[in-house]
């Protein structure tokens, strides 16, 4: 291990070989205990009464619903959220206007604010004793203890996520490759599909990839707004939940090992977008869209 | 095409970038706008560019009122200071660009017949595949005016265009510029803070200072007669020497030399290096040499006169000059401008 030349650097602190040692092998029993342990369990109590019980619970109705339920809270809410976030990083990085700051806030709230404590917002509002719940009960819409409650709880969770990556990476660039276009004739869209959007690919399927892991995990607001109704709103970890309240572990390790096997997915895909450049930004802007080549 | 700017003001937030600047620029010119930062002149090129507004004023494109036409009907072809090349399109797409998001529909062959003539235009031939961090600054900043001049513009327009090259690529690129618009003749207003740029490459040179325009002329008009202070410093080096002016004549300590058209009172003398002298024997002003800087060209010399004023000047190669020499300095010519 040791690649120091002694004598030719100045030591640093902690440079001594015993305590470099002792150093890295708490992290290793660390990162074993608190991140590895918890990730074989999963692997190793789904299994625990075999195969066959793994695949009876993975395909017993109320696990395929909330898996259903998941997936199709992720395919609204991902779309919409990816939306949003493109337009309001196009916004913010690309015109000046009152209250751009007050947007820049706004858009940060879902992360300084727990998620349960979004969930429950959502009851006041919607609620029966909510503000529009009454008048949205006079007209038969159901938004809590039902899909569309689940999906807004989701959406609202993760509305920062791609913005997020896509705001200081296209600060970073300023707004002259845009100006160009511009001058050169191009329309404002054409400018966004052929100039803007290229530069950002990276950083959008970044965002996009957080986003969506988030939605597939989001318990604490969903927990609130879906009422647990197993088989009609609960989503995957709502069912973990639910299977581990009633005493089925290898069940409730059976569905967490489909959200385990879908973080290590995101991590995956998280590792190779961030070779791609995405995920930091580069002062340079070219080198950042082409990572891949030096300048000459 | 003639461009011609009536009154323009431009205020950002509270700072009065440019205040009420009338300009114009005659067809075919190739005209400098030369400032210290924040003196306006960028304000001004986006205005014709469309990239930004005027608040008050109006902007003519031959007779037509542009002020209100957006950058992207305009026909302005802009070279920012940074490129602003795309970077995930080659040298050949980046020039293509303009013409392919154009509203008159060009045929695919009509397009890269005019990519290579214009990469030929520009001298480069042969990097039409490369992207632009594969090229160096020069070859990019050529690929930004090839760009910019494929869509045919009716004015050319560029932002310091040289300011992020190391100085040799910069003077070939100045000739080279010259050399261009010599052959296409097309209108063009560059912006720069750099005065030799600006007195090497221009017709006209347009000097602004805090949003307003202060001297404009040719070259030769400029340099030979700055009307102000301010132009005689920002032009190159001047030396200060404190004067008086009394019957049209203006005496500084040891040395007077003939004014016209200034009123008796305090003034102060401008000098550029090469108008002063050193000889042993006076008139002059009694000064002391403190140091010699040697140039290829000549030999700079750094005194301090009696009175406390440093000064600058040039001598011969083969003058034999040194530290610690006594002698004066002798004016070979001066502008005089009063103080206030």
């Amino acid at each position: 291990m040791s690649t120091v030349v002694k004598g030719r650097k100045p030591p640093r602190v902690g440079d001594q070989p015993l305590f470099r040692r002792a150093l890295i092998g708490i992290v290793l029993v660390l990162v074993a205990l608190i991140i590895l342990a918890p990730l074989v369990i999963i692997g190793v109590e789904a299994f625990a009464k075999g195969w066959a019980v793994y695949r009876d619970t993975i395909v017993h109705p109320d696990t395929r619903h909330a898996i259903m339920l998941t997936v199709l809270a992720a395919l609204i809410a991902v779309p919409v959220n990816t939306a949003f976030g493109i337009a309001a990083a196009w916004a913010i990085t690309k015109f000046d206007f009152r209250g751009k700051r007050f947007l820049l806030v706004v858009i940060e709230i879902p992360f300084s604010v727990s998620p349960i404590v979004a969930g429950v917002a959502y009851l006041f509002v919607y609620g029966l004793q909510g503000i529009f719940g009454p008048v949205l009960d006079a007209y038969g819409i159901k938004i809590l203890f039902a899909i569309p409650g689940i999906i807004l709880a989701s959406m609202f969770v993760t509305a920062p996520f791609v913005a997020r990556e896509l705001i200081p990476l296209m600060q970073a660039q300023g707004r002259d490759l845009e100006e160009a276009a511009t001058s050169l004739g191009a329309s404002g869209w054409r400018t966004f599909l052929s100039v803007t959007l290229p530069n950002v690919k990276w950083a959008l399927l970044y965002g996009v990839v957080l986003c969506n892991a988030r939605v597939m995990g989001e318990f604490g607001a969903v927990s609130v707004v879906s009422g647990n109704i197993r088989g009609q709103t609960n989503t995957l970890p709502l069912h973990i939940e639910l299977l581990y309240h009633d005493y089925q572990a290898t069940g409730a390790f059976a569905s967490a090992s489909i959200l385990a096997l879908i973080a290590v997915f995101t991590i995956i895909a998280k590792v190779a977008l961030e070779r791609q450049g995405a995920g930091r930004v580069r002062s340079d802007p070219l080198a950042a869209a082409n990572p891949a080549e030096k300048a000459s | 095409m003639k461009i011609r700017l009536d009154h323009v003001v431009k205020t950002f937030e509270t700072f009065r970038a440019v205040r009420d600047v009338s300009l114009t620029i005659e067809s075919g010119e190739l005209v400098a706008l030369l400032g210290p930062s924040g003196s306006g002149k960028t304000t001004i090129l986006r205005m014709v560019a469309g990239l930004e507004y005027a608040d008050g004023g109006h902007i003519y494109f031959g007779d037509q009122d542009a002020t209100d036409i957006p950058v992207r009907d305009r026909g302005v072809g802009f070279v920012f200071q940074h490129y602003a090349l795309f970077p995930h399109m080659t040298v050949a797409e980046n020039i293509a660009f303009g013409m392919k998001v154009s509203k008159v529909k060009r045929e695919k062959a009509a397009i890269d017949a005019r990519v290579a003539e214009l990469l030929r235009l520009v001298r480069l031939e042969g990097l039409g595949d490369r992207f632009p961090a594969q090229i160096s600054g020069g070859q990019r900043q050529r690929v930004a005016l090839a760009r910019a001049l494929a869509v045919d513009p009716k004015v050319l327009l560029l932002d310091e265009p040289f300011g992020a090259l190391d100085a040799n690529v910069r003077r070939d690129l100045r000739r080279w510029l010259r050399e261009i618009h010599s052959e296409l003749g097309i209108t063009t207003l560059f912006v720069t803070h750099d005065q030799e740029e600006a007195l090497d490459l221009a017709d006209r040179v347009v000097i602004l200072k805090d949003g307003h325009i202060v001297q404009q002329g040719t070259p030769e008009e400029v340099c030979r007669d700055p009307q102000s202070s301010f132009v005689m410093k920002f032009l190159g080096d001047a030396n200060v020497i404190a004067a008086e002016v009394r019957d049209g004549k203006a005496y500084a300590s040891g040395a007077a030399i003939e004014v016209s058209g200034l009123a008796d009172g305090k003034a102060e003398l401008y000098a550029r290096p090469a108008d002063l002298d050193w000889s042993l024997q006076g008139p002059g002003i009694p000064a002391s040499i403190t140091r010699v800087l040697d140039r290829p060209d000549g030999r700079r010399v750094l005194a301090t006169a009696e009175t406390g004023e440093h000064l600058e000047f040039d001598v011969e190669p083969e003058r034999t000059v040194k530290a610690g020499d006594g002698g004066f300095v002798t004016l070979r010519r001066a502008k005089v401008f009063a103080i206030g």
